[in-house]
């Protein structure tokens, strides 16, 4: 009797524990099943490469909101990276317990912002200082780069911290014992030390600012275009099934669940790269 | 020439204290201008009556009522399977391939991008399942995207009970189920909770997953089946229509107290649990 209900939760466990697996499999499969055909009808590379977005006309080409997504995104890290970076060392290794305390909280607070919150903020205070003092509408790569770095900071500040602290005491106090200055010891051997799990930070930071929808389009001007400067307007993929979702059917609609598709597969590389980097280091 | 090893500590403390002064700057300015514009335009009548013409006046009482009714239910559904996942990694299986599919999955899950679970949801459950644009589809929605974060945390406070407790449950002649019921679970369970507390924080912030899939309508919800509006959907609205900008800033003031409150009993469970495990 007992025997038999031990194997059956046992069983109801598996169960439960496999439906995480097959929830993934099952968006996997109707992203793709919707979005497929499309790419099919248009071909890999037109849809990739295509230049213009003209649903009305069938032209299905995502190619400027691809360039978009990797604009923002990579100005989002170089804007956001080294902040996050130096937070975490400041968090690590120079905060005073009491402002650690307070810190740490104000960085989950971050973290739990709505992001059209921080869309929101963009256009009331980071858009018309772009149009008022660089140029441009305003609406454009830059600002959405700047709301994303914001965004990402959490993310890379916490995982960064944790890989910090996770270096053995020793590290440090043969370092300092050595004569080396706390900067140096940060410098030479904390941060290559903690190396992995920082690229690791930074990819998933990345992962997060390209799937980022509802900051972006408040503060992109969303214009299907080629930028030329940082200060042009751009759509992203995800701004792209923001925007259109609303009113978009037939063939349209399954372009959207193709940008969709091409956007999972960015993030799938991205993950893996990351999680490849975390298991290297741990394998070593 | 060589500079000194301290001027360049010097130089290099001065650029970490600035960018950690920089990030608190930036967190106080979102916060306390929202605050600033949104917390008058909070009162009894804004919390309690529903939109009206369009949202210009009247309250938000509705979309209230839905971002409350969608989090229950993206919390009641995720829960449990969140927990299940977690007990069987880490009661019932060595590490094996099946404890790395499950976790190669929960970590996808993780990085699929919020506007991707809408389009998922609006095909699935809006179209597929014939659930409408609903409370239901959107909390179901939700609930995938939050599984992942409920299984990680909870993962992690079952491994931090300490082996000893399933030791003398054991050895008392108690079977795997008890250890669970009677010893992990319990020592676990503020680890747990702070896991769903995080969640709900998720679920109250979402957007782009729910307005594809819970709809954007205004009027009270009077069933799980019926379309609604979160406050996050009804802030965004607001505020990219420009219907009205003292509507838009109380929704996100009310948002951000919200959030600022679960984010305070999340700190407040830890801290209890960390003095507690000292």
């Amino acid at each position: 009797m007992k025997n038999t209900k031990e194997r059956l939760s046992e069983r109801v466990f598996l169960a439960i524990a496999l439906s995480t697996l097959s929830v993934l499999a099952l968006i996997t499969v109707f992203i793709i099943a919707k979005g497929v055909p499309i790419i099919a009808k248009v071909g890999v590379l037109n849809f990739v490469f295509g230049m213009k977005w003209a649903p009305s006309q069938g032209s299905f080409g995502i190619f400027p909101m691809i360039v978009g997504s990797v604009s923002v995104t990579l100005g989002a890290a170089i804007l956001g990276v080294p902040i996050a970076i130096c937070c975490s060392i400041f968090l690590a290794e120079f905060a005073p317990v009491k402002l650690r305390n307070i810190f740490r909280p104000a960085i989950q607070l971050l973290a739990g912002i709505p992001s059209v919150v921080y869309g929101f903020w963009g256009v009331i205070f980071i858009v018309p200082f772009i149009r008022n003092y660089l140029g441009g509408p305003g609406l454009s790569i830059l600002a959405g780069s700047i709301i994303l770095a914001i965004m990402i900071l959490p993310t890379v500040i916490s995982i960064t911290e944790v890989s910090i602290l996770a270096l053995p005491r020793y590290y440090k106090e043969g370092a300092l014992a050595l004569g080396l200055t706390h900067w140096q010891t940060i410098r030479s051997l904390l941060l290559p030390a903690a190396k992995s799990g920082i690229v690791a930070a930074v990819i998933l930071g990345i992962g997060r600012a390209i799937g980022e929808t509802m900051a972006v389009i408040m503060v992109l001007g969303n214009a299907v275009a080629l930028p030329t400067s940082i200060l042009d307007p751009v759509r992203t993929l995800t701004t792209n099934i923001g925007i259109e979702m609303g009113y978009a059917s037939g063939e349209h609609q399954e372009a959207l669940f193709a940008t969709g598709i091409v956007l999972l597969v960015i993030i799938m590389i991205l993950n893996a790269a990351a999680q490849y980097i975390v298991r290297r280091k741990r394998s070593r | 020439m060589r500079v000194n090893p301290k001027t360049t500590q010097r130089i290099a403390k001065v650029l970490i204290w600035s960018s950690a002064v920089l990030v608190i700057v930036i967190l106080l300015n979102i916060v306390f201008y929202i605050l600033i514009k949104g917390i008058p335009q909070i009162n009894w009548q804004f919390l309690t009556e529903i939109p009206r013409n369009m949202g210009r006046s009247g309250g938000i009482s509705s979309t209230i009522v839905g971002t409350l009714l969608l989090t229950l239910v993206a919390v009641v559904i995720a829960t449990p399977f969140g927990i299940g996942t977690a007990f069987y990694l880490t009661e019932y299986t060595r590490e094996g391939r099946i404890t790395r599919i499950i976790r190669f999955s929960a970590e996808s899950l993780a990085g699929i991008p919020s506007i991707v679970y809408g389009l998922f949801g609006y095909i699935f459950f809006v179209t597929y399942l014939k659930l409408g644009w609903s409370v239901l589809s959107g909390g179901l929605t939700v609930a995938i995207m939050i599984l992942p974060t409920i299984i990680r945390t909870s993962e992690e406070s079952i491994r931090a009970v300490p082996h000893l407790y399933r030791e003398v449950v054991f050895s008392l002649g108690g079977s795997k189920w008890q250890t669970i019921t009677k010893a992990v679970f319990p020592s676990a369970l503020p680890g747990i909770a702070n896991g769903i507390i995080l969640s709900i924080g998720r679920c109250v912030a979402e957007t782009a997953a729910v307005i594809l899939t819970a709809g954007s309508a205004l009027r009270m919800p009077s069933s799980l089946l019926s379309p609604t509006r979160t406050m996050a959907v009804h802030f965004y609205i607001l505020a990219r229509e420009g219907i009205s900008m003292e509507k838009a800033f109380g929704t996100a003031a009310l948002l951000i107290i919200l959030i600022f409150l679960i984010n305070v009993v999340f700190n407040m469970l830890v801290n209890r649990y960390v003095a507690k495990g000292r």
